[in-house]
């Protein structure tokens, strides 16, 4: 009766502003006898079936682990459901098309199929490998928080009372790494919240390389700062409530602007292109685009903006790690943009958009949107994404305030365009105008940084041949 | 209700309605998810409440009570000998202790809006299970909680249980009091209802397995009660095995020790065993162990995701105290708060005469364990409070780290050691040092002192 076999299959790691980091397949593999079936692994929370896309092998395929079986589509993503295990697939019980519970046989593997020594090794906690995400933002933040100060102690329980070592899992704090101060080296509550201050340990991966600044500074890790939210009300004393659970999406939107907005301090600069010109642009091509198949939207060109900007000022294209006190930029420019569905907001990401030609950008932006519209979305859609363009021009407003798609460090938001009196030369005249707001992490740039890179970003905008041109 | 179509949607679903199934939905109500039980019986209370502690406490105090009555004589007091009525004596244990308790719990969990359906669960797969009996229905369920518990073992190659043969339920029942009773195990429950029966008027005799009574426990804490047994019990057989049990109609023969002996009953008390076949486990992903217990984490979830267990389901040390503790885990847990079982003691009562009662370290542990501790004891002899109860055969011993001074460790024999070892397992479970005890304000005359007096000891 025990699970032989548990794997996690994908995990989906930085998606985007409404991310949707959720999405994890884990393969289940029921290995009692043999034939040994494989079923529909657990999709995650919330969801319970899916439906065949493909299917990638044949009766009769000896298949390697880690292979590719089937595509499912669930109502979130499409994801690729590879082998266990490698052996000879006896059965396929499925067909595309075809809607299958989680739990239900996909796959039969003959005699031969054997796990793999990875396979076994991850066997060892099955419970483990299928317990589902930490719950709240500060497990999730603090999982394994360390001091460095303790050495792990591995004999018996540690000196606690009941309450401290709640407070403990509660903090996401590790009890056997944490010094206590106590009586008999008993851990106190103070111990335990000071152990969930203080910084995590570097990450066990071998660093990126550094580029050779002409001074040499030394990284160290930033510290910390936890927030614990209040008890709500009851809202029974003043009249009916009713309690809505929330939808795995919103919950991943939820948790992740929690973690944004409390991690990181924002600050938002405002400025205003005059996209008369890039206006006049894009309607004089809008036929000749048309006939090539693409129809020309602003979108496109405030992409193409950014993305060159960004490469004037590749800081606002990184990622800051605390940990190691270091600001890790990226070399390449893949820009997220808003898209809102019917089930909340998600942000699909178009790759390389410093590379790509305007064309190009405008087609792929128009299929991605769609796409993320319809629920279609892939995972890789979604996710290594550097920068984020929300466009709320659309719903009308004068401007907004959009929360960073962490860990990125930086939001363009862009709001209506309207013709405007403007003075130039003395005269009024009627200017068409788009409003911005760069909201960007405060501790990677300063005021005047978030100025001169918006001002990179107009100047595109109210320059189109420089915009082109590449200037 | 259409048989067997009507399907129930609920957050949780609890099999078994004991400790362990009653905590655990008890809590998860106050959790606002919604909870049905389902338990053959169609009650809460399980095999403590039905046919475990509490009926066996009912006639400990009965057998306490004629105990006392019987010692009064040294103070000069004599109420003659005892006239027993067994039919009293059954309606008070059932009705008055039991049925009061139980009623008790089906309000709590009417109050709490638990409904508990009659039948037996069978899983059907990770997220329903088919309720066969009196209200067959089909549940889906975010999650379940498998709290089936445990049962008598049988005593292998015996005959199955018989009006002569009883297993420790049948023997709460009380069906007699037989005049010759052979007590198989010499664990807590063979000792618990031994002395029981004796008291009522049986000559006992009782065999054990192993060289000792309540094999595992520290010797120097059994040996009070195995004086008092050894008084109490026609006889004691240790290191014996039962060969052979024949119901020969008007009594049983059983064969130990080279010898064949026949009694009015036998009572097989060698231990409980979990039970966990029959409930289409092996539909989910549920992992058991070859013993039947069923695996868990630390959270009381198993290798399936939307199952839980707790209880005597899940393993050693089958105790009612540490399924309540675990049902409340697995009930945050499931409501996504950060309970794990992370308990270091779960304390063990002997209710006997005198009580055993231990937890944490024993000193037996942590010499298997090639660990230094320091003990301290305190014998009740000294104690001001045992004088004047007339007791002083009990003593009370704490197991210490000899570094730290931390307590790890808590034992007491004597009358009333089970509500004393609450103190030890305080002390234990909040990393207390002796000297934390030894420095507390403990009453006086109470018998708690001698936890204080045994911590003085280690003093400088």
């Amino acid at each position: 009766m025990a699970v032989d076999q548990a794997q996690t299959v994908t995990t989906a790691g930085v998606c985007a502003i409404a991310a949707y980091a959720g999405v994890r397949a884990i393969g289940a593999y029921n290995g009692r006898a043999m034939p040994r079936a494989f079923v529909l692994p657990d999709l995650g929370e919330g969801l319970t079936e899916a439906e065949i896309r493909q299917v990638l092998v044949r009766e009769g395929d000896v298949v390697r682990e880690d292979a590719p079986l089937l595509e499912v589509e669930t109502d979130k993503a499409t994801v690729e459901i590879p082998s266990p295990i490698g052996g000879r697939v006896e059965r396929i019980h499925v067909a595309p098309g075809q809607t299958v519970k989680v739990g239900q046989v996909l796959v039969t593997f003959g005699d031969g199929g054997a796990p793999s020594g990875k396979q076994a090794a991850d066997t060892l906690d099955p419970t483990r490998t299928l317990a589902p995400e930490p719950k709240t933002m500060v497990t999730d933040a603090g999982a394994a928080r360390q001091t460095t100060s303790a050495p792990a102690r591995t004999d018996g329980p540690v000196p606690a009372t009941p309450a401290t070592r709640r407070l403990a899992r509660e903090l996401g704090v590790d009890l056997r790494t944490v010094s206590g101060t106590g009586p008999g080296g008993r851990v106190s509550d103070e111990d335990v919240r000071t152990a969930a201050a203080a910084p995590p340990p570097a990450a066990g991966e071998q660093p990126p390389a550094r580029p050779s600044a002409e001074t040499p500074v030394v990284a160290r890790p930033l510290a910390r700062a936890s927030v614990e939210p209040p008890p709500l009300p009851k809202f029974e004393q003043y009249g009916p409530i009713e309690r809505q659970p929330l939808s795995h999406l919103r919950r991943t939107i939820a948790e992740r602007m929690t973690l944004s907005a409390t991690l990181v301090p924002h600050v938002t600069h405002f400025d205003r292109a005059d996209i008369t010109d890039l206006d006049a642009l894009i309607r004089r091509n809008l036929e000749a685009g048309k006939a090539r198949g693409v129809t020309l939207t602003l979108t496109s060109f405030l992409l193409k903006a950014v993305a060159q900007a960004l490469g004037e000022h590749p800081h606002f294209n990184a990622s800051l790690d605390p940990a190691a006190g270091e600001l890790i930029v990226k070399r390449y420019v893949h820009l997220g943009v808003a898209v809102a569905t019917e089930r909340g907001l998600i942000v699909p990401v178009i790759r390389d958009v410093d590379r790509k030609p305007l064309l190009e950008i405008q087609r792929e932006l128009g299929a991605l949107a769609s796409r993320t519209r319809e629920g279609k979305a892939t995972l890789d859609d979604l996710r290594g994404g550097t920068f984020t363009v929300t466009n709320i021009g659309a719903l009308g407003g004068t401007g907004a305030i959009p929360i960073i798609n962490y860990p990125e460090v930086a939001i363009l938001g862009v709001a209506r365009g309207r013709e405007e009196p403007l003075v130039r030369d003395g005269a009024i005249v009627p200017r068409l105008l788009l409003p911005l707001s760069l909201t960007f992490d405060h501790r990677v740039a300063d005021g005047a940084d978030g100025a001169r890179f918006a001002s990179a970003i107009v100047h595109r905008l109210e320059h189109p041949d420089a915009l082109l041109l590449g200037f | 209700m259409v048989m067997g179509d009507l399907v129930r949607e609920v957050d949780v679903a609890v099999i078994g309605g004991g400790p362990g199934g009653y905590a655990a939905a008890f809590r998860c109500a106050d959790l606002g998810l919604e909870t049905v039980v389902v338990d053959a019986g169609k009650r809460l209370g399980g095999a403590c409440l039905f046919e475990g502690c509490i009926p066996s406490k009912a006639l400990l105090h009965v057998a306490a009570v004629l105990g006392e009555a019987e010692r009064a004589r040294e103070f000069g007091v004599d109420f003659g000998p005892p006239r027993i009525a067994l039919d009293p004596l059954r309606k008070w244990k059932s009705e008055r202790v039991v049925g009061k308790l139980a009623r008790g719990l089906a309000s709590v969990a009417r109050g709490k809006s638990v409904e508990v359906v009659g039948g037996r669960a069978v899983f059907e797969d990770s997220r329903s299970l088919r309720v066969e009996g009196d209200e067959p229905q089909k549940i889906r369920f975010k999650h379940a909680v498998v709290a089936t518990g445990s049962q008598p073992a049988a005593l292998p190659g015996a005959p199955p249980a018989s009006d002569r043969i009883l297993d420790s339920t049948a023997a709460l029942d009380l069906p007699d009091v037989p005049e010759r009773l052979l007590v198989i195990g010499g664990g807590y429950i063979g000792l618990e209802l031994g002395q029981v029966y004796a008291a009522l008027g049986s000559k006992v005799s009782l065999v054990e397995m192993t060289d000792g009574l309540l094999p595992g426990v520290d010797r120097d804490l059994v040996l009070p009660l195995a004086r008092r047994c050894e008084k109490a019990f026609l006889a004691i057989h240790l290191g014996t095995r039962v060969g052979d049990l024949r119901d020969v109609g008007g009594g049983v023969q059983a064969s130990f020790a080279d010898k064949t002996a026949t009694f009015d009953r036998v009572l097989v008390a060698v231990g409980r065993r979990p039970q966990s076949d029959g409930l289409g486990l092996e539909a989910t992903r549920v992992g058991v162990t070859a013993r039947g217990f069923i695996e868990v984490d630390e959270r009381g979830r198993t290798a399936d995701r939307h199952v839980w267990a707790v209880g005597d389901v899940t393993g050693e040390p089958m105790l009612a105290h540490r399924a309540l503790r675990q049902g409340k885990v697995v009930a945050e847990a499931i409501a996504g708060r950060p309970a794990a079982f992370d308990n270091v003691v779960v304390p063990a009562v002997v209710f006997t005469d005198p009580e055993v009662a231990w937890c944490g370290l024993t000193e037996r542990e942590a010499e298997a364990a090639g660990r230094p501790v320091k003990v301290a004891k305190f014998a009740w002899a000294a104690s001001g409070r045992a004088a004047t109860l007339g007791r002083a055969d009990g003593f009370t011993k704490l197991v210490v780290d000899p570094e730290t001074g931390r307590v790890l460790g808590v034992g007491i024999t004597g009358p009333g050691a089970g509500e004393l070892i609450a103190e030890g397992a305080l002390a234990v479970e909040t990393a207390m040092l002796a000297e934390d005890l030894a420095l507390t304000i403990h009453a006086h005359p109470t018998l708690s002192e001698t936890l204080m007096e045994a911590a003085e000891t280690l003093l400088r």
